[in-house]
């Protein structure tokens, strides 16, 4: 007697665990293995795009830093600049240095949020108390700048709202220091364990291929073997002048998101390092006129490599002091397009692991 | 201080006697004294387990863990079991009812029988069986079924997924369980726990059955639906697998089930590697909680520190490593036990 | 861009696409202006003769009069090169070709303007909301959307 089966829908989310937000993915099952996979989207759409018609340039600010809330400084970031751009606004230097350290001081709370919810998705509870312990230090410092811990609109037009206070430089070289013995930690409990590794080697793999086809930018891209990143394809802010490397993995699967990642800390802890170095005295907001009003029919793209991924501002000016258009390419929302092509095929299990190395924010994908 | 529950049991039992009842009431009535005594231990050495295993938690993983009621917050669980009580007892209407509510009752009194032949002490195990390891594996894989009663009659596919997960699990992992034990058998003759903790009053079975230790404990593991192969429940993928549709009190004998399991399946291997209740100075039973305590204090360990693995590893991990070694143990016992007795030990 | 010739890449596309294509001035992109109907041949030329890979962003704009739909273009690697490809469709009955089977990055934010602007794309394998939901009447993004309570 054969026993008949038959392919069920299992729904995770929109109210799980492990979506990383209000998402919801309609598994279709075979037992436990994943036949297809859809992504239902928007239940954390806040219509960004249309409040940004209502609001002036500057009152967007704090908008953009709550779409990507794990590295507030980064989405507040590329948007100044692409209203900079818009509008011919310029920087002083000392503002450009102090937003490159918060900015890459995001990128690595945000990267340190990935690897503990990789690891809190795999049930390693305590992988992912480990991160947000070392992620806590950089809150504290976000805090000392703008008073807000996790969404703090520091970043201004022309510049950054505060300077840095003088508290601020020892924590972070302290922080610096001890970068590597985080990471070492991070290799003893979560990238060196055994049960982890078999659930991460080989899992997810996504060719160079699909993630050219299908726009998936940021780390994601570079653990398929590709080396491309906005800080140096296409520099912005002061970026040319750091030195820095670009990790990258060939093999496409979940650890290489994992290992690319955590390399990226590292390489953030080395920009931190020579921004402090080099960065001047003077003024930390430049010139910018009371009512701003770029004139009608300017527009601009800009794009800037956000934790995410590339991380694109379109703004359209129609003469006022509030954009006609502005569209958010949100590389989390481009990114989750290949989680279907990824899970294929792999176990229940797997999709959790493939959404936490895909490593979306529903706040930037929903917007 | 090391005959105490004894005496106890003794007195009681002479009392009964002096006042008229006869011998087979009187045992009954023991029996009636024994069980209840032994829910009682269990339901407080829970309330002890999950205050312990939350402190562990947070020790391991740098935070305080409960620290508001009471020292170091050891009245939390009360707390906690007090609300358990208090809670709203929610039965979806789509439920095979039924079986959704004797499901709990199942576990927790599958997993209370486990007690009956494990020695606490000198002379104190309530039923002697001479088969009691024997009763002890066949009673402790009763569990699946509760498990599979409470994720089949919740009518939800993450109960059902968490339910059919566990049988595959218990199925596979059973048979490594029974077969790391056999060897224990073969060195001491007997299926009987008391025999065999008094087969160890030379050296520690630990030292003759490393790899048999080391198989149980892996499949023991499995068994309990502990971390890191807590599969039935899996709160990240199956959000509470078997117990999603479960609240109150009802999920609370689920929790409290899993943690009697914990102490039995503990107690077991203290009993079958470590001597049972022999021990130093320290009266009887104190040891056999001290080593029940210290192993369980390596389950939470493996706990808090491992992901949970993959339910095709896991069943690759019984099947293609566990079985085969355990087999490869009975082998290596047997040949052993023939050799020594060749030289007539 | 400095390092690429410009002309030369004008001259070279309008060999190939013919005169369907014309520039405008963009003080960051090589802006390239067509009609809706030529949009899937010049992004396929751009795609598989120029290296234009990577569809980075797809987006309209509501200009009251019609909507105007913006294709920036990268290659990745970077060739230096940066191209906005822009068309323009008339509100009513609003409708492109889809370039799904050219970019399939496309797939998403080709719902995403249809959910929001209300731009249909012909072609396209699945096109239904992405965003909002499917019972959602009316396109936010457009000018002319009044909702009461919305924003």
């Amino acid at each position: 007697m054969f026993v008949e089966s038959e392919p069920y829908i299992i729904n995770i989310g929109p109210q799980h665990p492990s979506t990383h937000g209000g998402m919801h993915v309609e598994a279709l099952m075979d037992g436990e293995e994943v036949v297809n996979v859809t992504i239902h989207l928007g239940y954390v759409h806040r219509s960004v795009e249309k409040i940004a018609e209502s609001r002036t340039y500057t009152q967007f600010i704090p908008y953009a830093a709550r779409l990507d809330y794990m590295s507030t400084n980064l989405p507040a970031w590329g948007y100044v600049e692409a209203v900079e751009k818009l509008s011919g606004l310029t920087v002083p230097e000392r503002a450009q240095y102090i937003r490159v350290v918060m900015g890459e001081l995001s990128r690595i709370a945000s990267h340190m949020m990935f690897v503990g919810s990789l690891a809190i998705d795999l049930a390693a509870t305590t992988g992912l108390l480990y991160c947000l312990r070392d992620r806590e230090r950089i809150m504290d410092m976000l805090e000392m700048t703008s008073g807000q811990r996790l969404l703090s609109s520091y970043m201004r037009l022309g510049g950054v709202s505060h300077d840095l206070p003088e508290e601020f430089f020892p924590a972070v070289k302290s922080f610096l220091t001890d970068v590597p013995a985080m990471l070492d930690e991070y290799n003893g409990l979560i990238t060196g364990n055994e049960i982890l590794q078999a659930r991460c080697n080989g899992i997810g793999v996504l060719t160079p291929e699909t993630a050219l086809a299908y726009g998936v930018t940021g780390p994601n891209l570079r653990a398929s073997g590709i080396s491309y990143d906005l800080r140096r394809a296409d520099p912005y802010g002061i970026y040319d002048r750091f030195d820095f490397n670009i990790p990258v993995a060939q093999k496409g699967d979940c650890m290489a998101r994992l290992m690319v990642r955590l390399e990226e800390i590292e390489q953030s802890a080395r920009i931190i390092k020579q921004a402090l170095e080099q960065m001047p005295e003077g003024e930390i907001l430049g010139k910018v006129p009371k009512v701003l009003k770029p004139e009608k029919g300017r527009e601009v793209y800009h794009r800037t490599e956000s934790a995410k991924g590339e991380l694109g501002y379109y703004l359209l000016a129609d003469g006022t002091d509030k954009p006609a258009r502005l569209h958010v390419r949100a590389p989390s929302f481009i990114n989750l397009m290949v989680l279907p092509i990824i899970s294929r095929g792999s176990k229940l299990q797997d999709i959790i692991t493939n959404i936490a190395t895909l490593d979306p924010v529903l706040g930037e994908s929903d917007r | 201080m090391e005959n105490l529950f004894i005496n106890i049991a003794r007195t009681l039992s002479d009392w009964l006697l002096q006042l008229g009842l006869s011998h087979f009431w009187t045992d009954l009535v023991l029996l009636v004294v024994q069980w209840t005594a032994i829910i009682l231990i269990i339901t407080l050495n829970v309330i002890i387990l999950v205050w312990l295993e939350r402190k562990i938690s947070g020790f391991i993983q740098q935070r305080l863990g409960p620290n508001r009621l009471g020292p170091f917050g050891c009245f939390q669980t009360i707390a906690d079991t007090l609300k358990l009580l208090t809670k709203e007892d929610i039965i979806p209407s789509q439920t095979d009812k039924l079986i959704f509510k004797t499901a709990p009752m199942f576990f927790i009194i599958v997993s209370v029988l486990l007690y009956a032949v494990i020695p606490m002490g000198k002379d104190m195990v309530v039923v002697d069986l001479n088969v009691g390891l024997f009763y002890f594996i066949s009673v402790g894989s009763l569990t699946t079924i509760a498990i599979l009663m409470a994720g089949w009659s919740s009518n939800n596919k993450w109960s059902l997924l968490g339910a059919m997960r566990s049988v595959a699990q218990m199925i596979s992992y059973e048979i490594p369980l029974a077969f790391s034990l056999l060897g224990v058998v073969m060195i001491a003759g007997s299926l009987n726990l008391s025999a065999i903790v008094a087969a160890q009053s030379n050296i520690w079975f630990i030292v003759l059955q490393p790899v048999a230790f080391v198989t149980y404990f892996i499949a023991a593991t499995a068994e309990l639906n502990r971390g890191p192969f807590d599969m039935p429940e899996a709160e990240q993928e199956l959000t509470a697998g078997a117990y999603t549709e479960y609240t109150g009190m009802r999920w609370a004998l689920f929790f409290l089930a899993e943690y009697t399991n914990l102490v039995a399946v503990s107690a077991l291997a203290a009993t079958l590697f470590f001597g049972g209740w022999q021990g130093p100075l320290l009266p009887s039973w104190m040891w056999i909680i001290i080593k029940t305590y210290l192993i369980m204090l390596v389950f939470m360990w493996m706990k808090w520190t491992f992901p949970r693995i993959r339910m095709d590893h896991l069943m690759s991990l019984s099947w293609k490593v566990l079985v085969p070694v355990s087999l490869i143990n009975i082998l290596v016992t047997g040949v052993g036990i023939e050799i020594f007795k060749g030289m007539g030990w | 861009m400095t390092s690429i010739d410009t002309e030369a890449i004008i001259d070279q596309l309008f060999k190939a696409v013919g005169g369907r294509v014309r520039t405008f001035p963009d003080p960051y992109f090589l802006g390239l202006r067509v009609d809706p109907a030529d949009l899937p041949d010049l992004l396929r030329y751009l795609h598989d003769q120029m290296g234009m890979n990577y569809l980075a962003n797809l987006t309209a704009a509501d200009l009251q009069a019609e909507f105007e739909a913006s294709y920036h273009l990268y290659a990745i690697p970077d060739n230096g090169l940066k191209i906005v490809v822009k068309t323009r469709v008339p509100r009513d009955g609003a409708e492109l070709p889809s370039v799904f089977a050219i970019y399939p990055t496309a797939d998403w934010q080709e719902r995403e303007v249809f959910d929001l602007m209300g731009i249909r794309f012909s072609d396209h394998p699945n096109l239904i909301r992405v965003l909002l939901p499917e019972e959602f009447e009316g396109h936010p993004l457009r000018k002319d959307f009044k909702k009461k309570g919305a924003i």
